[in-house]
């Protein structure tokens, strides 16, 4: 009576299902981390040093992808360009989300005043436009790693928290959940064990989304030289410096913005299809 | 002679999410002739709204009919194109769905939503249907016939919708009527008089139809003829009569045995002389901001005591928004009463669950009616049984597994189960774990709130054997609150009757037959019987139906 006929995309052993466009995105997303780990290891050249004799050069078999305004490497520089743009943003995104995730869950179950005054703040927060909050702290406090990674968690904290109590208060309605509250379970325990597990997917997708934001943003800010400071640079500082070529059609300018799209592009690609458990009570 | 319906061999294919296939209906033979009613009973998942949709060549999403035929005065639905099977759909079958209120849409008066399909199929010019669709709400003998079409579905009650939902299936005088539970959402006292309606106007214009259900006694007021179905099987066909007096099957028998209950023996002292474990003092429940009068803005449960005896049961019966639930949330600590006390074992309970002490917690356990919500779908069986014994009982590793099994065994389930989330449970293996977890804190009272509801019949009476079973081991006492009648009759040592908020009486099971308050009398004498002739023979005084009910 069963059959192990037609399934619709690739399945594994595991029980879980990807089609081939999310396979795609998570090769590209996972050569980009291999890339941020092994960069110092695998560029041909130091990106400090200087090796072509003219600047904005092509493409060609000693230089990869030609060279920058400078003359250097531009392979070299995108390599390691990834560690930064890569590093920050996760960095962020992490803190956003945890500290996003956490006042959510909390707002959620505790609700009444402590909801009411964490959403108005958390909205007042929102309200101040993205870049423009961004230009102005990196302009006072000036641009160093750890203000860049402070700064955009801040700016990505109000939506992450949005999201994560939208999802909460739907699950802190459930019997289970008033189970466990008349059971006399303490917060921290309806955060960790009743509600987190059952929020974590969705959470997970839209902390995705907001890494790509953040490397946007990155990008944004270090394109207007309020990001990673010479002599290194991320890819958005990579894009300033080289917009010079841009008449010249140098590979210098497009490169980075390539690698921008690819990761942004890729990231996006994944979390729209991710690999999904496939249920199926009376199998195996 | 050839029969209106030839259902001959039917086979529907279900695919799962990992691509299997699943027989859901196995090769099923049905014959329904002119003017005849064809019950199926089932439990859920026996495919009975699957074969009463291929009636209408259709299959839901998922699903397939990949074999046999299904002919309808004549036509092959199976074979039949897209175009063809929508020209006859309304119009030769109609379909009377089991949520009237999700099946209409709440934008459009109900008179357009009626005259619909009239106006698809154009069989008739819309005047003349607004001339039939009245005949038809007198017929069925809705309140204002001239007008309630020009209300919305949000401006009449349950059982009018349903009514109305009847009415818009038979508008265009259809030779076959689908009914899928078309009165398993409504409360007793309302089901008696859309069946009723539904009685006459079968009979008056000699429908032939398929009447899905899983309730034998409301089948029986209805059919024909009974067809017993399990796991997409026939397995027994007959007359009404010959079924519930006759069944051959042994499934059947079980099915017949589920519906009436034994009754225990009760014990010799009343429940009275016994030693109170919990008393309700004068509770008043409510919902909103509270007005100036310091009363929330809508009151739930008005002022209601109650009394329940170590080691007994308490039935609370009552029809859906009576307070039943809010009580028992507020006797939990869930929903802090705003007047009034709760004792529990001779100490005073705090009000709500934040102002009692573990002890005072871990002694009083409410079970709800949905497993499915109240399991969280993330944690194994084993988390779920294992947390209150660490948080009650702060048991160590071993002998927390230990306990575990002996939960597992106590409600009967089998210990392979211990790793499998709730998804991968029956909805009875839910309930059982659901009452495990209420078990494991070694509890004096568990409120149980509509546990059996959600169940099947059969299922139902498997629990409720459990419950008795557990009770005389473990000195329990049980707060049983349901609209299922017979099941609180079955268990139950006291039933109070609640209606708006109030306790309007109690009574002992021994005294159901002869109630003293009028309402209770209605709601008991509205209880669908096993005896087909039951709705034919039930006088009910208007006066009564007029004054405790909203149809």
């Amino acid at each position: 009576m069963t059959s192990d006929a037609t399934s619709a995309g690739r399945r594994s052993r595991l029980g879980y299902r990807i089609n081939a466009v999310g396979i795609a995105g998570a090769l590209i997303v996972a050569f980009w981390i291999v890339v941020a780990f092994a960069a110092p290891s695998i560029i041909p050249h130091p990106i400090g040093d200087i090796v072509d004799s003219d600047y904005f050069g092509p493409m060609g078999r000693e230089l990869w992808l030609g060279s920058d305004y400078l003359g250097r490497d531009m392979a070299s520089r995108i390599l390691m360009g990834a560690r930064y743009t890569l590093g920050i943003s996760v960095a962020s995104v992490i803190i956003a989300g945890a500290a996003g995730v956490t006042l959510g869950v909390i707002a959620a179950i505790m609700g009444g005043a402590v909801d009411m005054v964490l959403s108005r703040l958390l909205d007042a927060l929102n309200s101040i436009p993205s870049k423009l909050f961004s230009l102005v702290v990196v302009a006072a406090v000036g641009s160093s790693i750890p203000v860049l990674i402070v700064t955009m968690a801040v700016i990505y904290i109000p939506g992450a928290y949005r999201f994560a109590r939208a999802l909460a208060v739907n699950i802190n309605t459930m019997d289970f959940v008033v189970v466990a509250r008349i059971r006399g379970e303490s917060l921290s325990y309806l955060i960790r064990a009743e509600i987190l597990p059952n929020i974590i997917g969705p959470v997970l997708v839209d902390l995705g989304l907001r890494f790509v934001f953040i490397v946007l943003l990155l990008s944004g800010l270090s394109f207007l030289g309020l990001g990673v400071k010479p002599p290194y640079a991320d890819w958005g500082a990579l894009v300033r410096e080289n917009i010079g070529g841009l008449p010249y059609a140098a590979p210098a300018v497009i490169f980075p913005s390539l690698a921008i799209a690819s990761l942004t592009i890729a990231v996006n690609l994944l979390i729209d299809n991710l690999p999904t458990k496939i249920r199926d009570r009376e199998a195996s | 002679m050839t029969s209106l319906v030839q259902i001959r061999d039917l086979r529907v294919e279900a695919t799962t999410d990992s691509g299997r296939t699943i027989e859901i209906i196995r090769g099923v033979n049905l014959d329904i002739a002119e003017g005849e009613i064809v019950a199926l009973i089932g439990e859920s998942g026996s495919g009975k709204t699957t074969i009463a949709m291929s009636l209408m060549g259709y299959a839901r999403a998922g699903c397939k009919i990949v074999g046999g035929s299904v002919a309808v005065d004549g036509l092959d639905m199976v074979a039949l194109s897209e175009k063809d099977k929508a020209a006859v759909r309304g119009a030769k079958i109609a379909y009377v769905p089991q949520s009237a209120a999700a099946a209409f849409n709440p934008a459009i008066r109900i008179m357009d939503q009626v005259i619909e399909v009239v106006r698809i199929h154009g069989v008739m010019p819309l005047v003349e249907a607004r001339a039939k669709a009245k005949a038809l709400f007198r017929a069925l003998s809705l309140p204002d016939p001239e007008s309630i079409g020009d209300r919305y579905p949000h401006q009449v009650s349950g059982g009018q919708l349903q009514r109305l939902a009847a009415a818009m299936a038979l508008i265009a005088s259809p030779k076959v009527l689908i009914f899928d539970e078309p009165t398993t959402a409504l409360d007793v006292t309302t089901q008696v008089e859309v069946l009723r309606a539904f009685k006459s106007v079968i009979s008056a214009h000699r429908i032939a139809g398929i009447y899905v259900s899983h309730d034998l006694a409301v089948v029986a007021q209805i059919a024909d003829r009974i067809v017993v179905l399990r796991n997409g099987e026939v397995q027994e066909t007959g007359t009404t009569a010959d079924i519930l007096e006759r069944p051959q099957h042994p499934y059947t028998q079980q099915l017949l045995a589920a519906v009436a209950p034994d009754h225990d023996v009760r014990r010799d002292a009343s429940a009275a002389a016994a030693e109170a474990l919990l008393e309700v003092h004068e509770v008043s429940v409510g919902y909103g901001p509270l007005r100036s009068d310091g009363q929330p803005a809508i009151v739930a449960v008005d002022n209601v005591s109650l009394r329940v005896a170590r080691g007994r049961n308490l039935g609370i019966i009552g029809e859906s928004g009576c307070g039943k639930s809010t009580l028992a949330r507020a006797i939990a600590g869930i929903l802090p009463p705003f007047a009034g006390g709760v004792v529990f074992d001779g100490r005073e309970l705090g009000r709500s669950a934040r102002n009692r002490n573990p002890d005072q917690l871990r002694q009083v356990q409410i079970v709800f009616q949905h497993a499915d919500t109240a399991l969280n779908p993330a944690h194994t069986v084993e988390d779920i049984l294992g947390r209150p014994l660490t948080f009650y009982h702060g048991m160590a590793r071993r002998e927390r597994n230990a306990r575990i099994d002996q939960l597992l065994d106590m409600v009967k389930l089998p210990r392979a189960l211990r790793l499998r989330r709730p998804a991968e449970l029956s909805g009875g293996q839910k309930q059982r774990v659901n009452f495990a977890r209420a078990l494991a804190a070694d509890p004096k009272l568990i409120i149980c709130d509509e546990i059996t509801s959600a169940l099947d019949t059969v299922v139902a009476a498997a629990v409720i054997d459990l419950l008795k079973e557990l009770q005389r081991e473990l000195d329990l006492a049980y707060v049983f609150i349901s609209h299922d009648l017979s099941v609180v009759e079955a268990i139950c040592d006291d039933i109070v009757v609640m209606y708006r908020g109030r306790k309007i009486e109690q009574i002992t099971p021994e005294a159901m037959a002869r109630p003293e308050h009028p309402y209770t009398q209605l709601l008991l004498s509205s209880v669908p019987k096993l005896d087909p002739t039951w709705l034919d023979r039930l006088r009910q005084d208007p006066e009564q139906v007029r004054a405790y009910c909203q149809r």
